[in-house]
């Protein structure tokens, strides 16, 4: 008995929708093994990272938090990936948005309120923008790979935070450690239910997987992304321009990137210093294709990511795991996403032994 | 400038250059398959932590060096298995696998935190390799000699061998190599496991050699440069020599920056240089390539006979 890929004449939906879940199922059963041959116990890790969260209610506004810049750049992130644009900058993209954010906040003085807030969002979705803008130029002028500069432009990013936050923009209060000085109340992202930490940016990122939905369903744009990225040959003849599909796919990417940044300053961190990049923008790809890179996709499988983000410092307590594990979590359900892309385009036929098959006619 | 600080500073660059001339050397090679493993970050954090456990293990850093490559190589097999026989996206798949090395080698290193390596001991006479001058040529650890041997046996292999010319035909165009009877999989696997194994001991030239003790992510992502690196070179490897250089004296301006005067420009400029120039270099060598230099047609691209 064989093997055999058989060519689906239509991509499954069913596979395209267990394949997801599959992943993250597989990814927890291997977790308990892997686990449990390091000499951790690994039912009681894996319970901790991705069940934990859920089930404790009070673990719920943790996971909202960290869900949404998740679901943010993976919206953004989901429409380079489908056209074939690869933007792994992403992080670089988050950190210059919420630095041009906190560029807004300290112009404004100890000025705040909505229209300040407003500016500060504004300009976060301008700075992520603005950082992919060059892996968009050097791209569609001289043909330079978008994945190699979109990265060493997220490690530039990393200095210039490094550069204001240790000087220019250092907080004079703040006995001289590199940090900003953290927001003035009414500079603040507002809190939506009163008590926790769930921020606008959390309505936000659930409002626009939705938005993302209609425009990539119903417009022309959206397409023309599906057919530049299944059928470039088509496209071209569609007469879609390959040039302007780069530039939306990274200028969008940057742009929600920068959004994100921009929200998880003003709503979360309040502040930004040297471990403000924590590697969302690098998780958000994750995100982007365990979402099967549809936009409602993103919203659930960025919930996911973030249960084990938070799992993850559940776990760190528990069992004494270090923080890199939700890490390799995570690698795995993109690994498992990633292997099992071939069931939606292809059927496995388990086939007899050779003897078995009809023989081919004459003449065949 | 004193001979001293000329002696030193060469001594630096080549120590700076080394890790990221080994992993592009392997990823070269991978390319000229026609495959594109964007997952050199990983297999260089995988590289670091076994051959750094390794030799913390056996007190010997050849063997340490050995469990360096075995781990490069066996985490780049995650990769092959899913691009090769599942014909996944190798962009995504490269991803993943550098952030499946970056978790998994954090983790192995636990235990590790803490450990000094015992270092290679120089395989030149004592006279020469602590001579105050001849010590920059004689006084490298056996991995810088190793990689510099390593450029001249790569450009020979891939140019000269029947070996080397069936590799590149299943790079150029791989369904030919199919039907003229190549092991196009066979061929690329063989790949993997080399670019695996020499991102392993670059990275293990981190772990063994400039610092030897294990630090999460402390290849700080020369994989990335690596990679830059060989589209620079043009997919040559005697250009890879001439650019991994070039990138080792950058780096190592953000180290003697200070030190010469240039004060006035932040830390932070110097250590953003080598990207920075990194992103400057491919625009430049992609001006003067338009069509893509001599990428290998089939780089990047799923390998789907029709049988």
């Amino acid at each position: 008995m064989r093997i055999k890929l058989e060519k689906r004449p239509e991509p499954s939906t069913l596979m395209a929708f267990a394949t997801p879940i599959a992943s993250v199922l597989l990814t927890m059963a291997i977790g308990v093994v892997v686990f449990d041959a390091l000499g951790i116990k690994g039912e009681k890790a894996v319970i901790d990272i991705f069940l934990t969260p859920l089930l404790s209610s009070y673990k719920w506004q943790d996971v909202a938090v960290k869900a949404a810049p998740l679901i943010i750049i993976a919206l953004g992130l989901s429409i380079g990936n489908r056209a074939q644009v690869w933007n792994i900058g992403a992080e670089g993209q988050y950190v210059i948005g919420a630095l041009a954010a906190a560029g807004v906040g300290i112009a404004a003085g100890g000025a705040g309120g909505g229209l300040i807030i407003t500016l500060m969002i504004l300009a976060g979705i301008l700075g992520g923008t603005f950082w992919a803008m060059f892996p968009a130029f050097l791209k569609t002028r001289l043909n330079v790979n978008e994945i190699l500069t979109s990265l060493m432009l997220t490690y530039v990013a990393l200095q210039v935070l490094g550069y204001l936050v240790g000087g220019p923009w250092k907080d004079p209060n703040g006995r001289n450690f590199p940090a900003t000085a953290p927001l003035q109340p009414d500079q603040t992202l507002p809190i939506l239910f009163p008590g926790t930490t769930v921020h606008l940016g959390v309505a936000i990122a659930v409002v626009l997987p939705f938005v993302f939905w209609l425009i990539m369903s119903r417009s022309v744009f959206g397409f023309q992304i599906r057919v530049v990225g299944s059928a470039p040959d088509a496209a071209r003849h569609g007469g879609f321009d390959a040039k302007q599909t780069i530039w939306l796919s990274l200028l969008i990417g940057g742009g929600m990137a920068g959004l994100a940044g921009a929200l998880e300053f003003a709503g979360s961190l309040k502040a930004i210093n040297l471990g403000f990049p924590s590697g969302y923008g690098f998780t958000a790809i994750i995100v982007s294709f365990l979402g099967r890179l549809n936009p409602i996709g993103c919203l659930i499988a960025g919930i996911v990511l973030a249960v084990t983000y938070v799992g993850g410092q559940v776990a760190q307590t528990t069992v004494h795991i270090p923080n890199s594990t939700a890490g390799i979590f995570q690698a795995m359900m993109l690994f498992f996403i990633l292997a099992s892309d071939i069931l939606i385009r292809y059927r496995v036929r388990f086939v007899g032994s050779p003897k078995a098959a009809p023989i081919p006619a004459a003449g065949e | 400038m004193s001979t001293e600080f000329i002696i030193a500073a060469i001594v630096t660059i080549v120590g700076l250059t080394t890790p990221i001339l080994l992993a592009a050397l392997g990823e070269l090679v991978v390319e000229k398959a026609g495959v594109l493993n964007l997952g050199v970050e990983g297999m260089m954090l995988m590289g670091a932590i076994c051959g750094f456990g390794a030799t913390v293990s056996t007190f010997n850093p050849w063997i340490g060096i050995l469990g360096a490559a075995a781990g490069g190589a066996l985490s780049s097999m995650l990769f092959a298995v899913l691009v090769l026989e599942l014909n996944s996206n190798q962009v995504a798949t490269g991803l993943a696998l550098t952030i499946f090395g970056t978790g998994l080698s954090s983790l192995m290193g636990l235990s590790y935190v803490g450990f000094i390596a015992p270092v290679f001991g120089s395989i030149f006479p004592a006279s020469l390799a602590s001579d105050p001058y001849l010590k920059v040529i004689f006084g490298y650890s056996p991995i810088v000699y190793f990689a510099l041997a390593m450029v001249p046996i790569v450009a020979w292999f891939l140019k000269s061998t029947r070996a080397g010319m069936i590799l590149r035909a299943v790079g150029e165009n791989d369904l030919s190599a199919h039907s003229i009877g190549y092991s196009v999989k066979g061929v690329r696997y063989a790949a993997i496991a080399f670019g695996g194994a020499m991102a392993g001991i670059g990275g293990a030239y981190f772990s063994m050699v400039i610092t030897p003790m294990w630090a999460e992510k402390m290849t700080a992502g020369r994989g990335w440069i690596a990679l830059a690196l060989v589209v620079f070179a043009g997919w040559r490897a005697g250009r890879l020599l001439v650019g991994a250089y070039f990138f080792g004296i950058l780096m190592a301006l953000e180290l003697y920056a200070k030190a010469a005067g240039f004060s006035f420009l932040p830390s932070q400029f110097w250590a953003a240089m080598p990207y920075l120039m990194t992103v400057v270099a491919l625009s430049v060598i992609s001006m003067r390539d338009r069509s893509g230099g001599n990428a290998p047609a089939c780089l990047g691209k799923p390998f789907l006979p029709s049988t």
